[in-house]
């Protein structure tokens, strides 16, 4: 017998709807992808560890949501409802479509509408341990699940801070939409099932069953009529909220999917955007975390410009200029990202848009021998502003007996990436190509920087054949070996990531030893990850000194809530920028190491500051 | 023409009523804490590029106010966008974003 009512169109044509519109959109995105990328594709769908990682991936963040878990159990939760719920839902439902109907295939309408077509009565005692009667538990009790999570989203709208989050995303009117559909999608489910369970004294579970019995007693009118209605609004909302999908956020569900298996497959995004970008584009779910992690948004007031307002206008197809270029690219928002986007490569395609148009001309640089030596060491830009370091530094070398080579000593040909936050990759180029010649010139088997901006352009964009290390790494290595006998100068220390060190070059470990060895080291409340950024940063460009200033001064609250002695850190530029405005000493990891080398033969007055005194 | 062993020097007087402000009004709205500059050169001091041939950002601030972009076109392309400028800038004018700026004036006006 085929079982059909003309309600159940809506749904039908919906569905079809979205099922023709991922497909394609899988395939143009698989289509679209470079060479190399498809190569890596094809590879990994054929390697079963890779496959079954992207499963594990896909059940742990598609259905259960574990990184907001972590972030806020009550988020977590109610996300898994919908997810895990709805998708239980599906799969029980077509279980319990099967007991009813012999039949291999079934309509998709079937196991959704199944209550509307199969309602008996339960007669008997036993018929309670059969195994209708287990789905009809079992369906009941996932919808209430889904409904719990239902009540924590209206919850959620009024009351984010409980969910640990501060603010949330401003949605446009595609998202309210679909937002709308998929918030009556349950309510009406449960009315619909209800009401039919009510008027035909059977078919429920004991969420519907007795709910519906309940209605029907205390509604007037006619309970097939209203029943019946419910069925359409279920079946149009359902509609409704498929055809919505691909226009709203909620495209992001099946992309998802695909950039898990992209990125277990080795895909990376490209430096002017590929088909990866885009998939990451769409998956994202404007769930608003990246607001609440943007130190411009909760120190200095700006709220417009976050990740997810630059990848929803990525998605509109145009960004307006401001959204690209006012951001520090520290990578916090990276870090909470639940779906991991890689946002700071996609705002840096958009500067590179920007910026590629502008020329160059370094053609004044020229390029004398620097001579040999076994390490080489490159202080930075920056380190020039704070000459205590490459003091401490030299010292150092001096002390351990290294056969340095102090590269910028005259002066820094800059790295190359504050050109490359600019979105000038092609003019950094040049600066890199040069800087190569001279560091491969001097034979060196190391390198050693000063400066975190410069250590991460080295190590990702310049190839060289050499190690290449941050000076706490290297100060490290040079204690584990020996090469200098450090004590203790047991004074309070906070250390505060600079972002291209930690986030950026996942050093967190090495300079944390060393202050260990030096120093007491105590904890601050954002560290790591989580860290914030002086808002020194370079890549923040089109705002007021003020702007920055702001960031730094709530960064230095945070950083000095304990009141340490001294606020260290391991970069120049956070060093300049924090001693702006600090009242706390504020002091590179170098120079506190080389105070603490009892036997040190320079000697200089006193301890290392600023510019006071120069090993001769 | 005879060698006397010197020269005349090229007139540099400015007409303000020829001058081209065209670029100063737009690096202006780009980037307004350019206002801000007392001219100390702090700058030009601390600037990566001045290290290796006579890049000057005070000239070309000065030049820019006074209407005659041509002369800092060529100029203009050797700044290696370090950012010292700006960490050094007594008046927390936003340098970076000003040679930016410049450089977009350049790219729209010609």
């Amino acid at each position: 017998m085929i079982k059909f009512n003309l309600f159940v169109l809506p749904f039908s044509l919906g569905l079809i709807y979205i099922v023709t519109s991922i497909v394609m959109h899988y395939y143009r995105w698989i289509k679209a992808l470079p060479a190399v990328d498809k190569v890596k594709l094809s590879a990994g769908i054929r390697t079963p560890s890779k496959v079954l990682a992207s499963l594990k991936e896909i059940f742990l963040e598609g259905l259960i949501h574990r990184k907001l878990w972590k972030r806020n159990p009550l988020l977590g939760y109610m996300h898994m409802s919908f997810a895990f719920g709805w998708f239980l839902l599906i799969v029980m439902g077509n279980l319990e479509s099967r007991v009813y109907h012999g039949a291999y295939i079934n309509a998709p309408y079937y196991p959704i509408f199944l209550k509307f077509f199969i309602h008996d009565r339960l007669v008997l005692f036993f018929e309670i341990f059969t195994v209708p009667a287990f789905f009809r538990f079992i369906m009941d009790f996932l919808l209430l699940f889904v409904l719990s999570g239902l009540v924590l989203a209206w919850i959620k709208r009024k009351q984010s801070k409980w969910f640990g989050m501060k603010q949330t995303t401003m949605h446009n009117f595609f998202d309210r939409v679909a937002l709308s559909c998929l918030w009556l999608i349950f309510p009406m489910r449960l009315l619909a099932e209800s009401y039919t369970a009510g008027y035909f004294h059977g078919g429920g579970g004991f969420l519907t069953q007795n709910l519906g019995n309940l209605l029907v007693m205390i509604t007037p009118g006619p309970a097939e009529l209203i029943a019946y209605f419910f069925w359409w609004t279920y079946s149009l909302v359902l509609g409704l909220f498929f055809i919505m999908m691909p226009y709203s956020r909620y495209m992001h569900i099946p992309s998802e999917l695909l950039l898990i298996v992209f990125r277990h497959c080795g895909i990376q995004p490209r430096k002017w955007g590929s088909s990866f970008s885009d998939l990451e584009v769409r998956s994202c779910s404007r769930c608003g975390v990246c607001i609440d992690a943007c130190q411009l948004n909760f120190a200095a007031g700006i709220n417009t410009i976050q990740a997810v307002y630059l990848i929803r206008s990525q998605r509109e197809q145009y960004i307006p200029e401001n959204i690209a270029q006012t951001c520090m690219l520290c990578g916090r928002c990276q870090e909470a990202c639940p779906v991991g986007i890689k946002i700071d490569s996609l705002r840096l395609i958009k500067r590179r848009e920007i910026g590629s148009g502008q020329v160059s001309d370094f053609s004044y640089l020229t390029n004398p021998h620097p001579g040999f030596a076994d390490v080489v060491y490159f202080a930075g830009c920056m380190s020039q502003l704070t000459p205590s370091i490459p003091i401490a530094m030299e010292g150092i070398f001096k002390e351990a007996g290294i056969n340095y080579l102090f590269i910028d000593r005259n002066g820094s040909i800059c790295c190359g990436r504050p050109l490359m936050l600019a979105g000038k990759d092609k003019q950094a180029n040049e600066l890199i190509e040069f800087n190569k010649t001279l560091i491969r010139q001097t034979r060196a088997k190391l390198l050693v920087t000063s400066c975190p901006i410069c250590y991460k352009v080295f190590r990702e964009e310049y190839n060289l054949p050499i190690r290449i290390q941050h000076h706490s790494q290297y100060l490290l290595e040079l204690v584990k070996d020996g090469k200098i006998a450090l004590q203790s100068q047991h004074r309070r220390v906070v250390y505060h990531d600079p972002c291209d060190l930690g986030r950026g070059g996942n050093i967190y470990q090495a300079p944390r030893e060393l202050l260990g060895k030096i120093s007491d080291l105590e904890p601050v409340e954002k560290d790591r990850t989580n860290a914030l950024c002086c808002g020194g940063s370079l890549a923040l460009m089109g705002t007021s000194m003020r702007t920055k200033d702001e960031v730094t001064l709530d960064a230095l609250e945070s950083l000095l809530a304990g009141d340490p002695d001294i606020l260290v850190t391991a970069c120049p530029l956070c060093k300049k920028t924090f001693s702006k405005l600090s009242k706390t000493e504020v002091r590179d990891i170098a120079e506190l190491v080389y105070d603490a080398i009892p036997s040190r033969k320079t000697r200089i007055a006193g301890t290392v500051k600023d510019p006071e005194v120069v090993i001769s | 023409m005879i060698d006397f062993g010197y020269t005349l020097t090229r007139d540099r007087q400015l007409d303000y009523d020829r001058g081209d402000f065209r670029y100063l009004k737009l690096v202006k709205s780009l980037e307004p804490s350019m206002d801000l500059c007392i001219g100390c050169g702090s700058c030009t001091a601390t600037c990566s590029a001045a290290g290796f041939t006579n890049f000057n950002i005070r000239r070309l601030h000065t030049v820019i106010r006074r209407g005659d972009p041509e002369s800092i076109k060529a100029e203009l392309k050797k700044c290696m966008f370090c950012g010292k400028c700006q960490l050094v800038c007594p008046r927390g004018v936003n340098l970076r974003n000003l040679i930016l700026a410049m450089n977009r004036a350049i790219e729209i006006l010609g």
